[in-house]
């Protein structure tokens, strides 16, 4: 059974007795299964099954499964780290002291050992099933995740957003390596597109939802260069992101149709991020371009990795090929 | 605590003995299914 007391009190806060029975009951799984972010994963599955189905050559479909469950596992482990770590800060901002730990719905070292179980038996049973480069990958997206960013660079640096992008890009490279068992330019560039992709889709959230983050201490872009530095590297990043998305198609390794719909998602990619760029908000206005343009990104992710795979049975010969 | 506390716990340790089973039967089923592919290969 885990441990009556809790691991860490607020300093100055007393428990009370609703707290206390909290903390003394043992965590329900739907409280684990939180952890997990099950929203973000539902994105690290979607791009790591484009990345594996979107891979020369062809894997069984039960090491496919077992492919896109570990980098789900991973995910989820590197997610329960995040929130065993972040705990105090999320017990000061309104959108996160809902969580498990914050409520004491679970004790911190449970979050710690439940992420670090998901994370070693989801790196080990990729390396026994599929191989040890791939599993190699996926326990540096971990490390990355939890490490890199949620422990070094989160706190120290506006850039954490375009660090932290690279965690969220691993998924598609790693279900390309399981396929192929080596990584060429085409994975790193699955992974450049996201990478590329995160600041602008963050920002533009950060820039229409009010957090807290500056009573947590983190020192976000909005909040640490001002609006007007956020909007400009909004535009900055689209730019950026639209040859790195055509290049695909650019270096024959993914076909007209793709090249088509990167061009006209980058595009509108572009030209909503212009209007974003060029404006400033007044207090009280509805954010109408803002909340445009991060709704476009994730249509942009969804449909540019679904016109990847697409593309890539066309080629081919069709679904039954 | 109180007696509705201690069944509470009781419910709650159940539930995660549940899910715990589940997960350790759904990992043998798939050993065993990647087992069986490997050695086909």
């Amino acid at each position: 059974m885990p441990g009556i007391v809790p691991d860490r009190a607020q300093p100055g806060e007393k428990m009370s007795a609703t707290n206390a029975t909290a903390a003394s009951m043992p965590g329900d799984w739907h409280d684990f299964f939180a952890l997990t972010k099950p929203r973000v994963m539902s994105l690290v599955i979607f791009t790591g099954l484009c990345g594996l189905l979107a891979a020369p050559g062809n894997i069984n479909p039960v090491l496919g499964f077992t492919a896109i469950l570990c980098i789900a596992l991973a995910a989820g482990g590197a997610a329960a780290l995040n929130m065993w770590w972040e705990a105090d800060l999320d017990r000061v901002m309104k959108r996160t002291a809902g969580r498990p730990i914050p409520t004491g719905r679970l004790q911190r070292r449970d979050a710690r050992d439940f992420g670090l179980l998901l994370a070693g038996a989801s790196v080990i049973t990729m390396g026994l099933a599929i191989g040890w480069l791939a599993a190699a990958i996926l326990a540096l997206s971990v490390f990355y995740y939890a490490v890199i960013y949620t422990m070094w660079l989160k706190p120290r640096t506006p850039q954490n957003i375009v660090i932290g992008g690279g965690a969220g890009a691993f998924p598609p490279l790693i279900g390309w390596v399981a396929v192929t068992g080596d990584v060429t330019a085409m994975p790193i560039l699955l992974f450049a597109i996201i990478f590329f992709w995160t600041p602008p889709h963050f920002w533009a959230l950060a820039l229409f939802v009010q957090t807290d983050y500056a009573k947590a201490g983190i020192p976000m872009m909005p909040v640490v260069r001002g609006e007007r530095s956020t909007r400009r590297q909004i535009l900055g990043y689209a730019v950026l992101l639209a040859p790195i998305a055509l290049a695909p198609f650019l270096i024959g390794a993914a076909g007209p149709l793709y090249g088509v719909v990167a061009a006209v998602l980058s595009l509108g990619f572009v030209a909503l991020a212009w209007p974003v760029a060029t404006r400033s908000a007044a207090s009280g206005d509805a954010m109408r371009p803002e909340k445009r343009l991060f709704g476009f990104s994730i249509v942009y992710l969804f449909v540019l990795f679904a016109a990847l795979v697409a593309d890539a049975y066309i080629s081919r010969g069709g679904f039954l090929a | 605590m109180t007696p509705e506390d201690e069944q509470e716990i009781r419910r709650r340790q159940k539930s995660r003995n549940l899910a715990l089973g589940a997960v350790l039967l759904f990992f043998v089923v798939l050993f065993y299914s990647i087992t069986i592919v490997r050695m086909g290969d």
